[in-house]
């Protein structure tokens, strides 16, 4: 008798049922975003997990696509370069019109809503959580097609640990500078309590009428000298932390 | 049969007696009575230049485009029946989209001249098709021996990889004016403007119908991305082009 899930016989009927992606394998964690004075930023570290194996240290999560939008993505990173190689091709139909005409983030951010939503309903999601961001625009797209604008946004762990940091520290008059030091900031925090984080970040920006620029990886500087650090938990003792 | 060779052109499935496929060389014929085409390799990329013949006054400038994208660093120019060579135009992007989806590399020149080629030819082929009325100019970037190369595509199917080439009305002398260049030491800026110089040269004003200037690059300056030209670019090269000319002609008259 035959353990195989399949038949190699086309005209048995099919024993079990066919099964589709029902989680991801390889995953990135959470990408955070904000709108600031003049533009709108986006965050994410750069490992992929392999379960919970740190597998890969330089991956890069956040994205151009065309030259006017930002995509950052949580999830399954094959899916998320899947869903780049297509919208690098639907950018490359946009200059083969040579009508001048671009794709813009919202136009991108609808897009991707349609796509997610149609997986999600032929039950084969593409397992990812996504910020879009261009001039004036920061949208959120998920595997199941939910989508929302914002002027904070963020995926995964982020949005329990930095979403609490945003509603108390965003302002719509941020500065560059300080955009980029709240954003930092929730990473830290996402480092210290997430375990699939890193230290090692990119940031990226859409300023009003600037193409998008995605930063060179950079380490976080952190400080693990905190009370909650030290104190012993669980009556365990002498094992650091927890 | 009145005479040898008569009766054979109805179809390109047979051959003539003398070897000849008559439909094949018409279709020529038709790329040979429009618009003149160049390609120049330069010594820091491509540049295809295509002389737009205006079948009306009241198009809208810029409309029925002759040089087209194909892919990032590559694109193309025809001359001909235009909806014949918008044909190949797909073709190309067809064939340069899908080798980059599954091979994860930019299709190498050769390879897309080559598989045009074959496109093109299969055409000539069948007693149910006709062969394209338009020769394709190719300009692309090749990333191993990081340079751009130069190929063009005729209506039989053949295809070569070339400094200089040229299609249409004026091939015969831009050709001439082609090898009197220095290639191996022109840039592209200045290619662009010698183009517009060859293409309007080559024009008989009394006789030939109002024209479009179309020039395009794939320039190592531009990271060899291909580019149609801004209109100011072509203005300049073109008022260039008719100083030239000018001189030129002051100076045979000088002579005489």
């Amino acid at each position: 008798m035959s353990t195989l899930s399949f038949s190699l016989d086309p005209t048995a009927a099919q024993t079990t049922p066919s099964q589709r992606t029902q989680y991801p394998i390889v995953t990135g964690t959470s990408v955070v975003g904000l709108k600031y004075k003049g533009g709108v930023m986006l965050a994410a570290d750069t490992l992929c997990s392999y379960g919970s194996m740190a597998k890969y240290k330089d991956a890069r999560r956040i994205r151009t696509v065309g030259t006017n939008t930002i995509i950052g993505a949580s999830g399954e990173y094959s899916d998320f370069q899947s869903i780049m190689d297509t919208l690098e091709g639907h950018t490359q139909d946009d200059v083969n019109y040579d009508d001048g005409h671009k794709s813009d983030a919202k136009s991108i951010h609808s897009y991707l809503r349609a796509i997610m939503y149609q997986r999600r309903s032929k039950m084969n999601p593409l397992w990812n959580d996504l910020v879009i961001a261009g001039s004036g625009f920061l949208g959120y797209v998920d595997k199941i097609g939910t989508t929302y604008e914002d002027d904070f946004i963020a995926t995964g762990f982020g949005s329990y640990l930095a979403i609490p940091i945003l509603r108390s520290k965003w302002r719509p008059d941020l500065t560059e500078g300080e955009a980029r030091a709240l954003l930092e900031d929730c990473l830290r925090v996402l480092f210290y309590r997430d375990c699939r984080a890193l230290n090692r970040i990119q940031i990226a920006k859409v300023a009003e009428g600037e193409t998008g620029v995605v930063s060179e990886p950079y380490e976080l500087e952190t400080n693990w000298e905190g009370a909650g650090f030290e104190s012993t938990k669980g009556g365990m003792e002498g094992d650091g932390g927890w | 049969m009145a005479s040898s060779g008569s009766g054979y052109d109805l179809s390109p499935t047979t051959f003539s007696p003398d070897g000849r496929i008559f439909q094949v060389e018409y279709a020529s014929k038709s790329v040979a009575s429009s618009g003149t085409l160049i390609g120049l390799k330069c010594s820091d990329g491509i540049v295809l230049a295509c002389e737009k013949l205006l079948a009306n006054k009241m198009l809208v400038p810029g409309s029925n485009k002759r040089i087209n994208t194909v892919s990032k660093t590559s694109g193309c120019a025809f001359t001909g029946f235009v909806s014949d060579g918008r044909q190949i135009v797909n073709r190309a992007r067809e064939e340069a989209s899908s080798y980059l989806d599954t091979y994860g590399i930019p299709v190498p020149p050769s390879v897309l001249a080559d598989r045009l080629a074959h496109y093109v030819h299969y055409f000539t082929l069948h007693g149910a098709l006709r062969p394209f009325g338009a020769s394709m100019v190719l300009g692309c970037y090749e990333e191993d021996m990081d340079e751009a190369s130069l190929y063009m595509v005729e209506p039989s199917g053949q295809v070569f990889k070339y400094f200089g080439c040229a299609a249409g009305k004026g091939r015969q002398g831009a050709k001439t004016e082609i090898e009197k260049l220095d290639l191996s030491t022109l840039t592209v800026a200045q290619g662009v403007k010698e183009a517009a110089r060859i293409v309007t040269m080559l024009r008989d004003d009394g006789k030939d119908k109002p024209m479009e200037l179309e020039i395009s690059t794939v320039a190592a300056e531009n990271n060899y991305v291909h580019k149609p030209c801004e209109k100011s670019v072509i203005a300049e090269a073109e008022k260039w082009a008719k100083e030239q000319i000018e001189e030129e002609e002051d100076m045979e008259e000088d002579e005489d």
